[in-house]
């Protein structure tokens, strides 16, 4: 195991279909978790919509990987966040969004929903105590 | 490589999982571990069952580690660990069962 345990944050940043990178960011972030580093997501402009819920991808022929996004706690991620202005921006609110549980195996602790709204201050300080920083 | 499951013909990658997940029948799991000599238990079907509802449910075959915590929760902490579940599958229960499963080789498995 890794001695120095490393901040990583995956921003994620575009729509879910079009481009390959949500899926490629949910990829990389369900391998790493095997990596015991502490891992966090953040949403934020058209990235938001990776997370709302009854999405319905059958017109355009691709995975609704959507549900996926669910089992980020049993990958030990704990902290996701999403950009307060950009849902706002697009007419959204956190009830849109999918709900994300966490818990601990060994001492039961357990947290409803992992997803957090934070505003741009917060964002930008996120990034700041970061070591690492991956934008898709 | 093609598996044949009675009398019909079903599409596998170049590691032995079906290419469409759809496809699944018990008789591939039937098939699959016959040729790993490997005989099937109710204990087996458990997992592949279970293995079966979480990609329903999460549309991702889930890490070895992650099935182990997830059957621990459902099926009781004298399942979910890797003794147990080795033992049912010694090619490693993620890899294997997902396999015999239908499912895709699970994401960070190499």
């Amino acid at each position: 195991m890794s001695e120095t345990i490393k901040k990583f944050l995956y921003l994620n940043r575009k729509a879910p279909y079009g481009t390959i990178y949500a899926w490629e960011s949910l990829e990389v972030v369900l391998i790493g978790a095997a990596f015991d580093q502490d891992v966090r997501l953040m949403f934020i402009d058209d990235g938001v919509y990776q997370l709302t819920t009854g999405q319905d991808t059958t017109g355009i022929g691709m995975k609704n990987f959507s549900p996926t996004y669910r089992t980020l706690g049993d990958y030990e991620v704990k902290n996701i966040y999403v950009d307060k202005d950009s849902l706002a921006a697009r007419g959204l609110t956190p009830d849109d969004l999918v709900r994300i549980p966490w818990e601990d195996w060994e001492t039961e602790e357990e947290i409803e929903n992992i997803v957090e709204v934070v505003d741009t201050a917060r964002v930008s300080e996120l990034m700041e105590e970061s070591d690492v920083i991956f934008s898709f | 490589m093609p598996i044949e499951v009675n009398g019909k013909t079903y599409e596998t990658d170049e590691e032995g999982y079906l290419t469409n997940i759809q496809e699944w029948e018990t008789g591939v799991a039937d098939v699959m571990s016959k040729e790993d000599d490997l005989e099937l238990t109710d204990e087996h079907w458990a997992i592949i069952k279970f293995l079966r509802e979480y990609y329903e449910e999460y549309q991702i075959a889930p890490a070895v580690r992650v099935l182990t915590k997830a059957v621990g929760k459902k099926m009781g902490k004298d399942k979910g660990n890797s003794k147990y579940l080795y033992g049912l599958f010694p090619y490693g229960p993620a890899k294997q069962a997902c396999r015999y499963a239908g499912l895709p080789k699970p994401t960070g498995c190499v």
